[in-house]
């Protein structure tokens, strides 16, 4: 390309060039034509995404740094990237449904995911605390709109806003905190600030546990996740799906490049944060949801804990641990986009039911369908041989190498209680009376539930091949 | 020898009859039928191909047989089976089982057939597997993943109390598990690799070896079940459906034997040598406290897994005296227990089809109305005391005699088990099936039917078999014992002469 100069070549940004600009054209489209375009629009959204995925997975390997350092694309940018790529992708798919109903034809839904979804790919690749303020901005802003897309619906509404202020304290959490970082330090990339925070000062902690609380914030793990449960209750199914699949991947990813990239320095500081964060997310999350009758809300308590499990991996803070929350984060998509799914499809006369009472009996109503869901919840509780143990093994596997032995066995214990509220579901389908029958399940929602279910179950078969990507794309960070 | 993977044709045939059985699609008579011959046929089937192993095993050799590798995880985590002559009798005792769960099951279970024997044969891979995977990882895998199935079976065909039941069983377990997969984690960090043939000649450090027994043991324990942690098993035996009951007393209480044997033992002798004075106490309290409570159950399950603990005390109580005839007396207890606790909860299945009720208060007189049904209890319960001629003599005597000869104080409580065992065993015979037939629902019981009969003589005749000819099964896991006890013996040698020198 002739316009590149040196530090400032496009070629890596590429597949973020393609979604902005196809974004921009379909919101053109959109605009242009109104309403009556959103299938066609939210079609071109799915196959714009997926044209981006190819486009990522052939971007030649190995490290390229484009905008002065600010922007990276290495194996782990890939993983992650691809993988959020493939959170946004089912979500628009499980979304069509919603989006066919009359009263919510609206195309900008599929561009807000589309920009939402380039907020998270440069977010991804941030390599400076600017790049990241900017994608992680372009991420929230656009999912704040998506909470509130039921415009009708007062609970979809106050999920938006309750999502959109307290998403704006947050990011002036992080902002602070990165002021703070480029205060003590004297720069803005990562790799500068790990050059410079070789030891502790209280200026810079306090820029860290800032940045930290605002990264949290964005992972919902405890004590920032109180936005989660209303959240995900109050935002349609689709929508939710997406809150707790792509954005969770991105925030991961930017949480693990952080603390890994730019504070290798002075571990030992922001470990003792993430293990009280780790331990209160895995035990809040597994307690809390004991007591939930509605689906939804009780997904949103998993997701905190689950977020607690990823952090144990990043706690230990070495390429083991990395490793572990790129098998965490994999294994936790196909679950909960699996899991969404059959939340999505259980309708009754046309009407969506979100109890758990309502899961009664579907054994014998829909004995696919439970046992997909049986599945599905046994692998979140990380019982083997299904993908879900797989994920628990490699976290708690670095956590046990890094001696973060309270850490382990407090996480295991969790996970024990964790166990009994899936199993309550599971109760709930297999061993009640039926609750009545379901209506047959759309195509497109079936078919998402047949490949993350046979991810779950048969995820021992091609774990090694999983496993050895995962490990490169650790190994890249450091 | 052939190169046909014959141990995981064994492990993975029940999987693929579950398989079958899901595409036999429908639910009425003839599909729920068919599901059942299928599985039938499927254990079959996995039992003939399991007779091959024995045939071609070879008694002498000390190490694992049948091994089979190949690459999965990465780094050190591989896909690794084996079978040596601690794990096949427990194979076998699996596959022998099976079919016997399915037949007792034909005409018991008449609600969802097709998941109900699709539950079966996903256990039997499990079961299978656990007692020959060589990777821990592995192993786990099969280990834990037999909760579900389990947890269904007793959940979906259990009885009144079944969802409390299927709860405390998977959370018990769960929760003792959790902690040795912690332990499995320190190990792979030790040792750079799960594989348990190389782990067992790696070194462990004392303090590792310490927390890495109290791990294994927090998960065995609980799987024995080992008093004070046995509270779960009452309460999963008499909810669940008499092929669970049998499954669970049978085998799946043999993996926390088994798990002693292939793991703490030989992995972390010096701290199996430090903790052996708890197992002892642990032991000889659940010999005498599960006897007297069995004496004063009024439900037959339950009072027969009360037994099942005590019994299993004294499969502890063999392996951690660390002795030629406590290890090889431990191993031929399991399996004898296997088959005796197996066929108590088959008679018992005989009478609650009838009558649909398990209180011990509710019969009487049976002798009058079933004499082919009180001569099998009668076998059943003798080989539950521990009469000589049947196999639990032969068990109980080698553990008490290994045990006598590391700690006397031991092996003389245990053997006042022996006494409370006959003494509930009888009381439960004498009320069930002696005294006058006087209850009128009882006078319309019919003898053991021909399907009953083929369950319950092939089990008779075992019992006798190894009760009068026990070698068949020592001869088995000679070779390994001797291997085991003998590293065991060495290894704490070598420290105490190490302390010496100091």
């Amino acid at each position: 390309m002739s316009i590149t100069t040196a530090g400032y070549q496009l070629a890596p940004v590429l597949p973020e060039l393609v979604l902005a600009i196809g974004a921009m054209a379909l919101l053109m489209l959109g605009a242009y034509r109104g309403q009556g375009t959103t299938g066609t629009v939210t079609t071109l959204a799915v196959l714009l995404l997926i044209v981006v995925g190819v486009l990522e997975y052939m971007v030649p390997a190995g490290k390229q740094v484009t905008f002065g350092g600010s922007f990276i694309v290495d194996d782990f940018a890939r993983f992650m990237k691809i993988l959020a790529l493939i959170g946004s992708t089912v979500t628009l798919i499980l979304s069509t449904e919603f989006l066919a109903d009359a009263s919510r034809r609206i195309f900008e839904y599929a561009i807000l995911v589309l920009l939402s979804t380039l907020g998270m790919m440069v977010l991804i690749s941030a390599g400076d605390l600017i790049s990241l303020y900017l994608g992680l901005e372009l991420m929230s802003l656009a999912l704040y709109v998506v909470a509130a897309s039921n415009r009708d619906n007062a609970k979809s509404t106050e999920a938006g806003l309750k999502y959109f202020v307290l998403g704006a304290l947050s990011s002036g959490m992080l902002l602070y905190g990165a002021s703070l970082v480029y205060g003590f330090t004297g720069t803005v990339s990562f790799a500068g600030i790990a050059t410079a925070a070789t030891a502790a000062n209280v200026g810079l902690v306090f820029g860290l546990v800032f940045l930290l609380a605002g990264l949290c914030f964005k992972v919902s793990a405890v004590p920032f996740h109180m936005w989660t449960p209303d959240v995900y209750e109050g935002a349609p199914t689709p929508v939710t799906a997406f809150f707790a699949s792509a954005p969770k991947v991105a925030a991961l990813a930017v949480f693990t490049r952080v603390t890994l990239t730019a504070f290798p320095g002075i571990v030992s500081q922001w470990q003792q944060i993430l293990v009280f964060v780790a331990i209160a997310s895995m035990v809040l999350g597994s307690f809390a949801a004991i007591g939930q009758s509605n689906i939804k809300r009780l997904m949103a308590y998993s997701s905190i804990g689950h977020m607690g499990f990823a952090l144990v991996g990043l706690a230990s803070g070495t390429v083991e641990g990395a490793q572990g929350v790129l098998m965490y984060i994999v294994i936790y998509v196909a679950m909960t986009l699996g899991s969404f799914s059959i939340i999505l499809a259980m309708k009754r006369n046309g009407q969506a039911v979100e109890q758990i009472s309502d899961f009664a009996g579907l054994s014998r109503t829909n004995p696919l369908l439970a046992f997909m869901f049986a599945m599905l919840l046994f692998s979140l509780a990380g019982i083997p041989p299904l993908a879900g143990f797989f994920a628990k093994w490699y976290v708690f596997v670095a956590a046990i190498k890094a001696n973060l032995f309270t850490l382990a066995v407090i996480g295991v214990l969790s996970s024990v209680v964790g166990a009994y509220y899936y199993l309550t579901i599971v109760k709930t389908m297999y061993f009640d009376e039926p609750a009545g029958q379901v209506d047959p399940v759309r195509f497109e929602v079936k078919s998402v539930l047949a490949v993350a279910g046979l991810f779950n179950i048969l995820f021992a078969l091609f774990a090694g091949p999983v496993v050895s990507v995962a490990s490169a794309a650790a190994k890249s960070l450091f | 020898m052939t190169t046909w993977p014959i141990l995981s044709v064994t492990t993975f045939l029940p999987l693929v009859g579950a398989l079958i059985v899901y595409l036999s699609r429908g639910d009425d008579e003839a599909s729920k039928r068919n599901s059942r011959w299928i599985a039938l046929w499927t254990t079959l089937i996995t039992f003939a191909v399991s007779v091959i192993l024995v045939m071609r095993f070879d008694p002498g050799n000390a190490d694992f047989q049948f091994v089979e590798k190949s690459a999965w995880l990465a780094t050190g985590i591989t896909y690794h089976m084996g079978v040596d002559g601690i794990s096949l009798p427990l194979v076998i005792l699996t596959t022998a089982i099976m079919p016997f769960c399915i037949i007792a099951s034909w005409k018991a279970i008449t609600n969802r057939v097709r998941e109900y024997m699709m539950a079966f044969l996903i256990l039997e891979t499990l079961m299978i597997g656990t007692f020959s995977a060589l990777d821990l990882v592995l192993f786990y895998l099969f280990f834990e993943g037999g909760l579900i199935p389990m947890f269904l079976i007793i959940g979906v065909w259990g009885g009144p109390r079944r969802v409390y039941a299927s709860f405390k069983f998977f959370l018990y377990t769960l929760l003792g598990s959790v902690l040795m997969l912690l332990a499995i984690m320190a190990l792979y960090w030790n040792g750079g690799t799960t594989d348990i043939p190389t782990l067992m000649h790696t070194a462990v450090p004392r303090s590792l070896q310490t927390w890495a027994w109290l791990a294994f043991f927090a998960s065995f324990a609980v799987k024995m079940p080992m008093w004070p942690v046995h509270t779960w098993l009452p309460d999963a035996h008499v909810e669940a459906p008499t092929a669970g009951s049998v499954v669970l007393a049978a085998i799946l209480l043999k993996m926390g034997g088994y798990g002693f044997l292939r793991f703490s033992l030989p992995m972390f002798p010096l701290a199996s040598h430090d903790f052996a004075p708890l197992i002892f106490t642990m032991s000889a309290i659940a010999i005498i406290y599960t006897s007297l409570v069995a004496l004063m159950q009024e439900d037959m399950k339950k009072l027969i897994a009360y037994s099942s603990v005590a019994h299993m005390g004294f499969v502890t109580m063999g392996i951690f005296a660390g002795t030629m005839q406590g290890v090889a007396g431990g191993m031929f207890q399991m399996i004898s227990h296997g088959i005796v606790s197996g066929a108590l909860f088959l008679c018992v299945g005989v009478v609650y089809d009838r009558l649909h009720t398990r209180e011990i208060a509710a019969y009487g007189g049976l002798v009058n109305r079933m004499p082919l049904y009180a001569l099998t209890f009668m076998v059943f319960t003798m080989a539950n005391v521990g009469l000589p001629g049947t196999s639990g003599f032969v068990g109980e005597f080698m553990t008490l005699l290994g045990t006598f000869k590391v700690s006397i104080p031991t092996a003389f409580f245990a053997t006042t088990g022996v006494i409370l065992s006959a003494a509930y065993a009888l009381w439960l015979y004498r009320k069930v099936v002696f005294g006058a037939l006087v209850k009128p629902t009882l006078t319309s019981m019919k003898d053991l039917t021909l399907r009953e009969c083929v369950i319950l003589f092939p089990m008779i005749a075992l019992t006798i078999l190894f009760g009068v000819y026990p070698k068949p099964v020592l001869d088995m896991s000679a070779a390994s014992v001797q291997q085991l006890v003998n590293n065991y013996n060495t290894a704490v040698t070598a420290v105490k002469a190490a302390a010496l020198l100091q």
